[in-house]
């Protein structure tokens, strides 16, 4: 016992600094996420004094405030915070899960499932509201059980269930080209949105069912954060550590295609940003401690960032998902690049 | 895929002579049939006596004008589907790779973002100017592609190939749309042009890609020898006195010739080029002198086809007929992905 204690302070050491240093990288990342957030209400076209934004939010009705704010950068903030945290949160799920950051859930095909049932939900049954995110949910679950079944032989292997994804991506783009040509009349801007991903015209009302849905599937989410951890180590080893391995996997992929769903119905599949958010939080938050709280605000700081950037920042305006797009492209070349020679990991 | 084909291959070419004219004959036919049917066939319903008069010449009434306005289209589909069902052949060939295609190589995507750099921001006008840009593209993206998948540990291996010209391409097809979303002035006709369409196909436009098509198909038709020896694997290819580096290099270049003129004229088209080869071998087995030739007939019969289909199901509108190869060859694609045997990244 004696010669075991000074070995195990040092562990117990070490646990603490880095249980110190997760919680500061969180706290700092907050405080980012709100510094952006608040700094995209005070900067837009126009200059608007703190002051009078915190009087707005009260419910005062300051003159051109209540418009340019109110009704143009604040529910767009909103709208950017909540997909960003439900992107980066499921992204982040799904790439610990199946240990491999090809697979998330934009590569494989479920972001963009949900976007086509939300093409055929708003434009051939003409559905408005809540109902386009309970078909865009049930898309999402079906596409992710269908890659599933389509990539099991003996086992899934990472590569095929990413390759598969990848051939039932491109149809499900097609039907969405397809869907929006049977639209009376359909715009690029329209068009966009459902493909790479777009917060224009963002409204606080929908916004409800998406803080809704982070609020359910989030917290089931970050209950399991345990398992998913011990899932992280191999199903073997999480299975002898008394994880129920199955019945995690089911309950993670349900909250994660729920979150990223309810997300897209909304904002269309926003370019890689469940791609991006692991691998960038992983960078920062190094192995001190999990990576789902990390990754969520990672992911709302891009959509907030992309889509300040594509509306002020460069010479014409883009829609967030095409900055994203473009942020996101290289890095999948340069991932699969060091893949090739490492064996990838997040 | 080479191993099985090879072993069975000399018992089944004394056997499949007679199918194989067979085959050949059938496809012929069946081009002529969708010709005819490419003509008379489309959005808006033509009489048969209009599309008799417009056949010579007439231009009188609108759906005379309708059927003129098809032919090109026909001839053009024609072409690319024979380009893009040969490229995937040799393609298939080259890299000894059963997921080898055009589009998910990457390639057409290439020749693309070559094309709307060149016409965002140089002003490109020419069709020349077009179809150059489009090649270099196509060629800069099959080596960018081939490289990274064969880095490191190992050949690159099918799946790798394939990962690697997929990332390729969605990290191209974003370029593009962020190179093109804010210009007006261009974004009307490159919009069209994204998702792949033989619609707005004229015969200037079919004269000045037809010497590259030509060449291109010259070279890869030529190249069916030297693909029979690359399939029994380098070594032995070298053994039989192939000179396998330079036969690699040749045969490739001649499907990059075909794709990226293709994709000059009609934007990239996915998909065709992965399912041909694969219905051809079941048609008349792996001799590339007879796979290559009858990939690019199958190409040609199958994008017509395609092109119909896009005409009739989106009525009153068009749908591009990449939408149309992408949902069709998509399910060939996981097929075949299932059917490899898998080694972890």
């Amino acid at each position: 016992m004696t010669t075991l204690s000074p070995i195990l302070a040092v562990i117990a050491g070490n646990r603490t600094r880095r249980a110190r240093r997760h919680g500061l990288v969180i706290a700092l990342l907050l405080c980012l996420l709100v510094g952006m957030f608040a700094l995209t209400l005070v900067l837009g076209q126009t200059f608007t004094p703190p002051g009078d934004i915190v009087r707005t939010i009260m419910g005062d009705d300051v003159r051109g405030v209540a418009f340019t704010v109110g009704q143009l950068r604040l529910p767009r903030a909103v709208l950017a915070v909540l997909a960003g945290l439900s992107f980066g949160l499921g992204g982040v799920a799904f790439q610990i899960m199946l240990r491999n950051p090809l697979a998330s859930p934009d590569i494989i095909g479920i972001s963009i499932g949900a976007s086509a049932a939300a093409v055929f939900a708003i434009v051939v049954l003409s559905l408005k509201g809540a109902i386009v995110s309970v078909f865009a949910v049930v898309a999402g679950l079906g596409v992710a059980l269908l890659v599933y079944m389509l990539s099991f032989r003996n086992g899934v292997a990472g590569m095929r269930l990413i390759l598969i994804g990848i051939g039932v991506s491109a149809m499900l783009e097609s039907f969405i080209v397809y869907s929006l040509s049977r639209a009376p009349s359909w715009t690029l801007q329209e068009a966009m949105r459902w493909l790479t991903g777009s917060i224009n015209g963002a409204q606080l009302g929908p916004s409800i069912p998406l803080l809704l849905s982070l609020v359910v599937f989030g917290g089931l989410m970050l209950s399991r954060s345990r398992d998913l951890e011990a899932l992280r180590l191999g199903d073997d080893t999480a299975a002898a550590l008394g994880v129920r391995v199955g019945r995690t996997r089911v309950l993670i992929i349900i909250a994660a295609v729920g979150m990223i769903a309810s997300a897209t119905a909304i904002s269309g599949p926003i370019a890689f940003v469940a791609f991006l958010s692991g691998p960038i939080a992983a960078r920062i938050v190094g192995n001190s401690g999990s990576l789902l709280i990390p990754a969520a605000l990672v992911g709302a700081a891009l959509v907030l960032v992309g889509d300040y950037f594509g509306q002020f920042l460069l010479p014409s305006r883009y829609p967030v998902g095409v900055v994203t797009g473009v942020l996101g492209a290289p890095y999948l070349i340069f991932l699969i690049m060091r893949a090739e020679r490492s064996g990838g990991s997040l | 895929m080479t191993g099985d084909g090879m072993a069975t291959s000399p018992g089944m070419a004394v056997a499949a002579r007679p199918a194989r004219t067979l085959w050949l004959g059938v496809l012929f036919a069946a081009l002529a049939m969708l010709c005819a049917a490419s003509v008379a066939i489309g959005t808006r319903d033509v009489a048969l006596a209009d599309i008799l008069a417009a056949l010579n010449g007439h231009r009188d009434s609108i759906g005379q004008a309708a059927v003129t306005a098809r032919i090109p289209r026909t001839v053009l589909a024609m072409l690319a589907g024979a380009a893009l069902g040969l490229a995937g052949a040799t393609l298939q060939g080259v890299t000894r790779n059963p997921l080898a295609d055009p589009g998910l190589l990457g390639i057409n995507m290439g020749a693309m973002l070559a094309v709307v750099i060149g016409v965002a921001w140089f002003n490109m006008a020419s069709p020349y100017a077009y179809i150059w840009t489009a090649i270099f593209g196509a060629g800069a993206a099959a080596v960018f592609v081939y490289s990274i998948s064969s880095r490191g540990r190992g050949k690159p291996t099918p799946l790798k190939l394939a990962l690697a010209g997929a990332a390729t391409s969605v990290a191209f097809a974003s370029l593009v749309i962020a190179i093109v979303l804010p210009r007006n002035d261009i974004a009307g006709g490159i919009r069209a042009w994204q998702i792949g369409t033989v619609g707005g196909a004229t015969f200037d436009r079919i004269v000045h890609v037809l010497p590259f098509l030509a060449v291109g198909l010259v070279i890869s038709l030529l190249s069916a020898r030297k693909l029979n020896s690359l399939a029994l694997g380098d070594e032995l290819a070298a053994g039989l006195g192939e000179h396998v580096a330079m036969a690699r290099a040749t045969t490739a270049l001649g499907s990059v010739i075909l794709c990226g003129a293709t994709t000059a004229v009609c934007g990239p088209i996915g998909f065709l080029g992965l399912g041909v080869p694969h219905l051809c071998r079941l048609l008349v087995g792996v001799d590339h002198r007879w796979l290559l030739p009858v990939s690019a007939l199958t190409g040609a019969c199958l994008l017509i086809a395609a092109d119909i289909v896009g005409r009739i199901i989106a009525r009153p509108a068009e749908l591009g007929v990449g939408v149309i190869t992408a949902f069709v060859g998509a399910p060939v694609f996981i097929w075949i992905v299932r059917r490899q045997r898998i080694r972890e990244l």
